[in-house]
């Protein structure tokens, strides 16, 4: 027998079941351990100079932001996956992140305007860091939308592959575009040289962003699960149908 | 380039005689600038500051509307599966219906709009600009439009899909679009590079959006 690449045997769907039940109480643990953590280190810790405690809400804030990109990414990249390499598992995962993705991206949005009230004194402002994101989930619903509005779900799965792709092909030009002229906070974190965030309130943030992720592979794996035991559900009952002599009609879903 | 010539004068002579569809999109394109002033009142310098904005998303919803039907007629009876057979590639296919849809709406859109223009006291100098942001824009509209298009051909209710799916696809043509008549009508500053980013985005558009729009369709076609 030739050897498998890692990935090809990740890809078989009946290991990912056995792998993915051992792996799920882990996950879901460790997200509920980490965020604990995290939410109590953010509670205790010291509140903004300016903005004082009503900063607090970016340790739920900003991870959701990165994730709601992380996991376009990762849809793209499924969706890559599966339109040139054809792995089984590659659909069911772009399948599986893409509600879940929107609804981290509305999850910042809602923060975000949150926040906005006090700050700048609107629940919205047409900056272009919230314009883009809301972009962002308009982009999700349109995968969504698309996947449940064609009927045969091979081809479903293919155009909304080749949508995800699109999407991500414009996302930096969108973000570019709508970037003309921004109020928003610049980058603190991420930017070169040292952050210019407080190691008070950066440990927090840090440790929120792993606990979300972690929830987010947790979401995503048990969304997998679910949609692999439907595909399988339906397959049983179209034998089932064949093996009744074809006529009877299948069972509405 | 025979077979790529006759599919574009077949689809310019379906869009000119079949049923007035050019005459529908821009009917649609006035009475969609008409509902504006109306609702907002008829202040001149209000409409003057929001004039370039409003004639651009007007244009984008009149095309729209016939991108929706861009490849609908041809996969209904059977043409798209004749021309996938055919010397032109799907790609191929895709260009030259994308050029014809540009040519029977993106164009008349834009002959129309410096009349429009006049309704909304556009300033004097913005014609111009006007003109040339939206004939360098309105190939990309046709091009990226038709990735949606072959995308919702199988969907239900494909119309609205199109609609939510392109609607953001289309953010930064409206952008540069806007940002360039804007620069010479209320910034005075330099209109040339966010006019040049938008002439990128179209000659993108119309290399690119080909390829994956054929990629949606090659999924179709039996």
């Amino acid at each position: 027998m030739p050897m498998q690449t890692l990935t090809q045997r990740l890809a078989n769907p009946t290991r990912f079941m056995a792998l993915s039940a051992q792996l799920l109480p882990w996950l879901w643990g460790a997200a509920a351990a980490i965020i604990a953590i995290g939410l109590y280190m953010g509670f205790a810790s010291p509140p903004d100079y300016q903005q004082g405690h009503s900063a607090k809400i970016m340790y739920v804030h900003v991870p959701a932001a990165w994730l709601s990109m992380a996991v376009y990414a990762l849809v793209a990249a499924s969706s890559f996956g599966f339109l040139v390499f054809r792995h089984p598992l590659a659909d069911v995962s772009a399948k599986a992140a893409a509600p879940i993705g929107a609804l981290f991206t509305l999850l910042c949005l809602v923060t975000g305007s949150l926040w906005g009230k006090p700050m700048w004194g609107a629940y919205w402002a047409w900056d272009p860091r919230l314009t883009s994101v809301l972009i962002l989930f308009f982009l999700y619903l349109g995968l969504i939308a698309l996947r449940t509005s064609i009927e045969d779900e091979s081809l479903a799965a293919n155009l909304t592959a080749i949508l995800a792709i699109v999407g991500i092909v414009l996302l930096p030009v969108i973000r570019y575009s709508v970037n003309w002229n921004s109020i928003h906070q610049p980058p603190s974190v991420s930017r070169l040289g040292a952050p210019t965030v407080h190691p008070d309130l950066l440990w927090p943030l840090l440790t929120m962003a792993v606990g979300m992720t972690v929830l987010f592979a947790a979401m995503h794996m048990k969304a997998m699960r679910n949609e692999i035991l439907r595909r399988r559900v339906k397959a049983l009952r179209l034998a089932e149908v064949q093996l009744a002599g074809g006529y009877a009609r299948q069972p509405a879903e | 380039m025979m077979a790529f010539r006759q599919l574009l004068a077949r689809d310019l002579a379906l869009a000119w005689k079949e049923g007035g569809a050019v005459g529908i999109t821009l009917g649609f394109f006035l009475v969609v600038v008409t509902m504006l002033p109306l609702s907002l009142g008829p202040d001149l310098n209000l409409l003057s500051r929001i004039a370039a904005g409003v004639l651009w998303v007007a244009l984008l919803l009149a095309a729209l509307l016939s991108l929706g039907r861009l490849f609908e007629g041809d996969l209904e009876d059977g043409t798209l599966d004749v021309l996938a057979m055919g010397p032109l590639s799907l790609e191929g296919v895709v260009a030259a219906k994308g050029f014809a849809h540009w040519l029977s709406t993106g164009l008349p859109l834009t002959v129309m709009a410096p009349l429009l223009g006049l309704l909304l006291n556009l300033p004097g100098e913005g014609y111009l600009i006007l003109i040339a942001t939206m004939l360098a824009g309105t190939p990309a509209v046709s091009f990226l439009g038709a990735v949606g298009a072959a995308l919702t051909l199988r969907a239900r209710r494909g119309g609205l899909l199109l609609a939510l799916l392109m609607l953001p696809l289309f953010v930064p043509t409206l952008v540069f679009g806007i940002a360039s008549v804007n620069a010479v009508t209320i910034e005075a500053g330099s209109a040339l590079p966010p006019f040049l980013i938008l002439v990128a985005i179209s000659l993108a558009a119309i290399v690119l959006a080909p390829l994956a729009a054929a990629a949606a369709l090659r999924f179709q076609v039996r």
